[in-house]
């Protein structure tokens, strides 16, 4: 549905204000039934009250970014014919340890709700809840209808959950298992599909550990005829992998165990053979323990391939270098850092569509490791690849000049997130502070979305920030800026900022309640480690009711100090289920 | 290191070391890079046996202190972890085993030994030639064949002449040499 087509509507519905609106309800929501961005439909509903009912009776899928923000009753009320449901819950730190266990967002109640009113549910999809075994039972027992679940980065539940949902969904579609604290009991849940279960499509357990059944692997697969996603666990070897393949050349997405095993030449070329006929493959991913050796298997799948992840394979610079040769399409690339900048460059010279490039440490802990990549390899690919709009990059040294002319080869970029390892490192040559890098970065990329920066900064830095990142809806920062103007530039200047996470910075009450109003307008902000005190949050609560402010306290710390700060709005109010070490002010 | 007198074989008295018999054990050299070992000790006790355990929380790093920094998701961090300790105590150690004159290669897993004498006797058997005693002076005096190695500088040097534990961790590869190649070999 067009803009224009829009806006007639609406000056027709404005011109009846006073009678009924001649459009009849049913014919709006099945218009509007066909917007998809919760964007759009958010504007849709403040029309006018029409347009707001029609809206909610149309509105299938809803997206909660803070399940604290609104309470499932709310929801429910709200919209009557729910289908899936994302749900968000812990600050995104929580991935980092810096939230304490039991902290909350706790899918249960949610479920219970949803049992209730959306009995027809048919998808849930969560990120940082907290999950139990029990509720994925209850989940399986009470859907009838549930199709699609999928888990990142969440924890407290186990396989026995998993099993659960194997044996009970009778129509389920995709399970989708991804980064979780899950505990590992055992491969068995695999064989908890029923024997005629075939609509599996979307099946990925690349988290999971133990052994499955590889014989009731082999079969599901044989089964379920439209699967396009298998992402399979490191237990699976290379023969078991080739099998699975035969039974599905159709896959779009292959995960692909450990690639590691010793294989007869026989072996490897029926291998090769089997990959070579999965012409629909898009995304690559698994590797874990791949070989170089026999990474040559791989070349004729990788045609048409978009999505490489190496993020678990260790591959060196040389295998990288010959395996992109074989990706000419890639538009998305994540990588270790033992790939090294020779590595980056290949990237620069193969890859000319790449979009998105990620690189993580390979050994992130170790001080005295010289390798890793350095500024060389980013701006070896920004050479290349004019397109590149989103990077995550963990290095150990970085300079602004190299920054200047990465951002000044891709002005696209959405999504910096630019992690220099040591703490409040200068740029290495000059040993000045890194603010001119994220200087360049703010003002040369105008579309900028979501900014990390890290290295030496002082308050220059965010007051660039609040000056040119007009876009930027989501910073994160640590170990950075010099005094409480550096937040307050960016809390002043930064219009569509949602989220705010920052860790171990000279910010104080002043920077905190500068921000007053901002809030509001916020999904919410995170402060942990910084100079606030309990003083300042309770002030903060007092003056914005409609603000959760949640201080976390650390054993042993000082009375006045608001070690972790987490501040939310919410039309729910403080909620209930918070732990002891949780104070709601 | 304690004697050890598994099945009555005081196999200290068998270990072919630096040495002379009876004086006290070398230093023991116990990784090539330290700092990674200790490393991957702290984590590793650092992780609880319990089941219900959340599997997300892992040891604080010995080195950066700073608790979840660098910014890496739990999971990622404990994979990588889990790796690099595979690697170092590594349950198997497969190399390539070459005999002068022979048609093709085999391939032994080096940690199935636990000694010189062992994995000797396990290449005589596999072989079906002798290889005879190590001596530090001659080498391997009394048989036409002399066990050599590869280590990771390259080098070829003669099995037997450093500890047993050194020898797992730094050969690439073996090689029975054979005739005056092989008699060679010993001397200083």
């Amino acid at each position: 549905m067009g803009s224009s087509e829009l806006k007639r509507s609406k000056d027709s519905v404005s011109d009846e204000s006073a009678r009924r609106s001649s459009f009849p309800d049913e014919v709006l929501e099945r218009v509007l039934s066909l917007l998809k961005s919760h964007r759009d439909r958010s504007s849709v509903s403040l029309v006018c009250k029409d347009w707001y009912n029609a809206e909610r009776w149309s509105r299938t899928h809803v997206f909660i970014g803070n399940c604290y923000s609104v309470t499932p009753e709310i929801v429910a009320r709200r919209f009557p014919r729910i289908r899936s449901v994302t749900l968000k819950g812990k600050p995104r730190f929580s991935d980092f340890n810096l939230v304490p266990e039991n902290w909350g967002a706790d899918i249960h109640a949610w479920l219970v709700v949803f049992a209730a009113k959306y009995p027809f549910l048919e998808e849930l999809r969560l990120k940082r809840m907290a999950i139990s075994d029990e509720s994925l039972e209850f989940l399986a027992i009470s859907f009838p209808n549930f199709k699609a679940l999928s888990l990142l980065s969440c924890d407290g539940f186990s396989t026995n959950g998993l099993a659960a949902i194997a044996t009970h969904c009778k129509n389920l579609t995709e399970l989708d298992i991804q980064e979780n604290g899950i505990d590992d009991k055992g491969g068995s849940w695999l064989s908890c599909f029923p024997e005629r279960f075939m609509s599996l499509e979307v099946l990925n357990f690349a988290n999971l550990t133990s052994d499955i059944n590889f014989d009731a692997l082999e079969k599901l697969v044989g089964r379920c005829k439209s699967m396009r996603v298998l992402k399979l666990n490191r237990s699976v070897s290379l023969e078991q992998l080739q099998r699975l393949l035969v039974s599905a050349p159709q896959l779009a997405e292959l995960g692909t165990g450990s690639f590691s095993q010793e294989l007869t030449i026989r072996e490897y070329e029926e291998l090769e053979s089997t990959l070579s006929i999965c012409k629909n493959m898009h995304t690559l991913s698994g590797l874990w323990d791949a070989k170089g050796i026999y990474l040559p298997a791989l070349y004729p799948a990788c045609s048409h391939l978009t999505f490489l992840n190496l993020s678990y394979a260790a591959l060196q610079s040389v295998e990288l270098a010959k395996l992109l040769a074989h990706c000419p399409r890639l538009k998305r690339l994540w990588v270790l850092d033992t790939v090294e900048d020779k590595g980056l460059e290949a990237v620069g010279l193969n890859c000319p569509l790449l979009e998105e490039l990620r690189v993580f440490p390979a050994d992130p802990f170790d001080d005295e490791i010289v390798h890793g990549v350095t500024e060389a390899g980013f701006v070896a690919v920004s050479f290349g690849c004019p397109r590149l709009h989103y990077v995550l990059y963990f290095c150990r040294q970085m300079t602004n000049a190299a920054v200047a002319t990465i951002v000044q080869n891709c002005p696209d970029f959405t999504h910096f997130r630019l992690c220099i390892m040591n703490p409040g490192q200068p740029d290495y040559l000059t040993n000045e502070p890194m603010d001119e890098a994220f200087g360049a970065v703010v003002k040369t990329c105008t579309k900028l979305q979501r900014l990390s920066v890290s290295g030496l900064l002082t308050d220059l830095t965010f007051e660039y920030i609040g000056r040119y990142a007009k876009n930027l809806e989501t910073l994160s920062v640590a170990f950075a800026g010099r005094s409480d103007w550096g937040m307050q530039c960016v809390l002043g200047g930064c219009s569509k900022l949602r989220k705010l996470e920052i860790r171990d910075c000279p910010f104080g009450n002043a920077a905190l309640l500068s921000g007053l109003e901002k809030y509001e307008s916020m999904r919410s902000l995170w402060m942990s480690a910084c100079n606030v005190t309990m003083n300042g949050c309770r002030l903060l609560a007092r003056e914005m009711p409609r603000l959760n402010v949640e201080v976390m306290k650390e054993d042993g710390s000082d009375e006045s100090q608001a070690d972790k700060v987490y501040v939310y709005r919410s039309i729910a109010g403080p909620r209930r289920d918070a732990p002891p070490s949780v104070l709601t002010l | 290191m304690e004697v050890n007198y598994e099945n009555g074989l005081n196999l200290k008295a068998t270990e072919l070391r630096l040495g002379l018999p009876g004086s006290d054990e070398p230093e023991r050299q116990t990784t090539l890079r330290p700092n990674k070992r200790t490393l991957s000790e702290i984590s590793c006790s650092g992780m609880t046996d319990d089941g219900n355990d959340d599997r997300r929380q892992s040891a604080p790093p010995a080195k950066a202190q700073v608790v979840g920094w660098p910014p890496i998701r739990s999971y990622r961090k404990n994979c990588l972890q889990a790796k690099k300790d595979e690697v170092e105590g590594g349950a198997v150690r497969y190399v390539k085993v070459s005999v002068d004159g022979a048609a093709y290669l085999r391939k032994i897993d080096l940690k199935a030994y636990r000694s010189y004498p062992e994995l000797l006797k396990a290449l005589e058997k596999m072989f079906e030639l002798t290889i005879g005693e190590y001596s530090e002076r001659e080498g391997y005096n009394g048989s036409e064949y002399a066990p050599t190695y590869e280590d990771k500088d390259g080098d070829w040097m003669l099995v037997g002449d450093v500890l047993w534990e050194m020898f797992i961790s730094s050969c690439k590869r073996l090689r029975i040499m054979k005739g005056s190649e092989a008699r060679g070999m010993g001397c200083v």
